[in-house]
């Protein structure tokens, strides 16, 4: 049984001018101790996905269908107050922007005891302790003195460090980190992957790594997920995604990244695009866009089907 | 090296210096000394006419500030900054030097007057340097420049808010286009945008390069897209450019020790499941910059020297390197 499992997931968005769907069947499952990467660009419905699993989804949003289990426990029916007890517990958080998580007006030591507190029975010497020990494991220096300083007092990287901690104070099963180090310097960058990186594997946690940066999902994320307007175009192990992609979306999203290590004349371009949610084409959502597009594409939409060592939404893999 | 009296932009030996002190009367109540910023440190470089240098630095390291006073919306605290020759503050008051010179910004959605159809966006430059003077003139210039960045007439009756980034940034392009300059100053202009975008706008940037030879300073914190758009490099290290020359050469084979430290740091594609040793620290205080090489505290090759004498740029290979380890061969 995998320890996170989406099925079918869509979510809808009721305006005046209708339902929007801004999901739409959206599967996939992550073990414990895997990262999982979901990519696509802005408005694909990564954040959307990773809120819809922790239940923070903006009103008038709501999950229109599907389920979410987590260790095969239904999480997306519960209410509000069991919710609140899982998240934090058994699901942590890792947000872009660490200023926004932190309270400024509690030191670092407080914001880290009342997280473990809320979730286990701890005095208040053991949670001091342990707080010192999380801050250590996540590489703040001299934490045993820099427990008691406010959020400003810290630079950017290092908030984000203790948004980690934070995190991972009370040892959750599974991590939702949306786009953790994108407002990050890239030397910090590179402190903060290798930092997920190793915690996962030394407390088997899961990750699922949502970002638009495809180079950090390829060094950090064994899986990958890419979204396009609201549903999932290609899944699987991230060598064959990048090396091999088989959805005509996911090559050419490769193919635009330009390379550090060497130089091309022009980047290939895919022209267009991503279509709005209210004027979604028929058919496959990337058709109007694709190179590959046949008539099939235009009135049908495909599910993801078997394509080689990964699975794509397309039909070109109709045949399997 | 481009022959100096050939450059479009010499940047000589310039400084800019922020005052980032408290108000005076606190400041006599606390004691407290005038605060002062060096944003960007004794630089100087050339860019060599249809040509892209490119300036790459973290955040904070003075490469926005090296973009506003190459336009001459700063004045340098000190040094000189001369295009074809002639001083910026003079090519700046003279309008047929100030028209060919133009600056792209990095977010679309704040540099486009969101109250104006995109068609006054483009035109208004046209007017303002008297470029056309019958409306369907400036009309027809309009459609022209709207065309050559993939967007159409049509698109002249929108407002920006009816845009994508990427289209908006085509608007961008446009209208520092319509003064038909010859030096563009492009800061962060696809940091805003998605990667398929992105690779559109650089593709267009190019294209528009070669056909009308223009100049870029191209100004990223992205490696690989400043791999991508350069011919010479500089990088920028709190202030000063620590290393410069042929782009090719310094990525093929960076020399300082910060230049390679950015280049080992960037994930990239090609490096699938890598496993690295990251360096330690943050960037320093800017205000309060470290004694010696700005770069000593977290730098692997750091000894009594780095500490104490501040590098000047040598040449090491083809390039410039601001290192004192590069100069005695310890960075082997």
């Amino acid at each position: 049984m995998p320890l996170l499992d989406v099925r079918d997931v869509t979510v809808e968005f009721p305006t005046r001018r209708g339902v929007l769907r801004a999901l739409d069947k959206v599967s996939f499952s992550i073990e414990s101790g895997e990262i999982l990467g979901v990519v696509g660009e802005s408005g694909a419905g990564k954040s959307l996905t990773g809120a819809a699993i922790i239940g923070l989804l903006e009103r008038p949003g709501r999950i229109a269908g599907g389920e979410i289990r987590l260790n095969g426990e239904r999480i997306d029916t519960l209410a509000a107050e069991p919710l609140r007890r899982i998240r934090g517990r058994r699901i942590g958080m890792i947000f872009q922007d660490p200023l926004t998580t932190l309270n400024p007006l509690y030191t670092i030591g407080r914001q880290l005891t009342e997280t473990m507190q809320t979730h286990d029975r701890l005095s208040d010497a053991d949670a001091r302790r342990k707080a010192i020990g999380w801050l250590d494991r996540v590489g703040i220096p001299a934490a045993a003195q820099r427990i008691d300083a406010y959020p400003h007092e810290f630079s950017g990287g290092q908030r984000q460090r203790v948004v980690i901690a934070l995190a991972l104070c009370a040892e959750p099963a599974l991590i939702v980190a949306d786009e953790p180090t994108t407002a990050l310097d890239v030397s910090v960058q590179a402190q903060i992957i290798t930092l997920l990186k190793d915690l996962t594997r030394d407390q088997g946690t899961a990750v699922m790594l949502i970002t638009h940066d495809m180079g950090v999902i390829a060094e950090t994320a064994g899986r990958v997920a890419v979204m396009y307007a609201g549903r999932i175009a290609e899944i699987g192990p991230v060598a064959d995604v990048i090396r091999h992609p088989a959805h005509p979306y996911t090559a050419g999203l490769m193919a635009s990244i330009p390379s550090l290590e060497h130089r091309v004349p022009r980047l290939r371009q895919i022209d267009g695009a991503m279509p709005r949610l209210d004027a979604l084409p028929t058919g496959c959502r990337f058709h109007p866009r694709c190179p590959k597009v046949f008539a099939r594409c235009r009135d049908e939409q495909p599910d993801l089907l078997t394509a080689g060592a990964t699975r794509a939404a397309c039909w070109l893999h109709a045949d399997g | 090296m481009p022959m100096a009296d050939t450059a479009t932009l010499q940047v000589v030996g310039v400084s800019h210096m922020f005052d980032v002190s408290r108000p005076f009367l606190q400041r006599v109540f606390t004691r407290e000394p005038r605060r002062i910023l060096r944003a960007v440190d004794d630089v100087s470089f050339v860019i060599a006419p249809a040509t892209t240098f490119a300036l790459v630095g973290e955040s904070g390291c003075g490469k926005s500030t090296l973009a506003r006073l190459a336009v001459g919306l700063y004045e340098p605290s000190d040094g000189e900054i001369l295009f074809e020759n002639t001083a910026l503050s003079s090519a700046r008051a003279q309008p047929a030097l100030r028209r060919r010179m133009n600056m792209i910004f990095q977010d679309p959605y704040a540099s486009l007057n969101p109250r104006w159809r995109v068609r006054d966006i483009v035109a208004e430059p046209i007017r303002a340097f008297r470029l056309a003077n019958r409306p369907n003139e400036v009309e027809g210039r309009v459609g022209t420049l709207l065309a050559q960045v993939g967007l159409t007439v049509r698109d002249g009756e929108k407002y920006p808010h009816e845009f994508s980034g990427g289209q908006r940034q085509r608007i961008s392009i446009a209208r520092a286009l319509a003064s038909e300059p010859d030096f563009l100053v492009c800061d962060e202009p696809t940091s805003a945008l998605d990667v398929s975008v992105q690779a559109q706008v650089l593709n267009l940037m190019r294209d528009l390069q070669q056909r009308f030879g223009l100049t870029y300073l191209f100004i990223s914190h992205n490696l690989a897209v400043v791999r991508h758009m350069a011919d010479t490099l500089g990088v920028m290290y709190l202030g000063r450019i620590v290393e410069q020359g042929p782009a090719e050469a310094i990525f093929q084979r960076p020399r300082h020790p910060y230049t390679r430290l950015l280049l080992d740091a960037i994930p990239d594609l090609e490096q699938i499941g890598r496993a690295r040793t990251p360096v330690g620290g943050d960037l320093p205080n800017p205000i309060a910059p470290p004694p010696g090489c700005a770069f000593h505290p977290r730098c692997p090759l750091a000894n009594d020297r780095c500490r104490l004498e501040k590098p000047g740029q040598r040449m090491a290979g083809t390039a410039q390197v601001a290192c004192h380890a590069v100069e005695e061969g310890r960075d082997r």
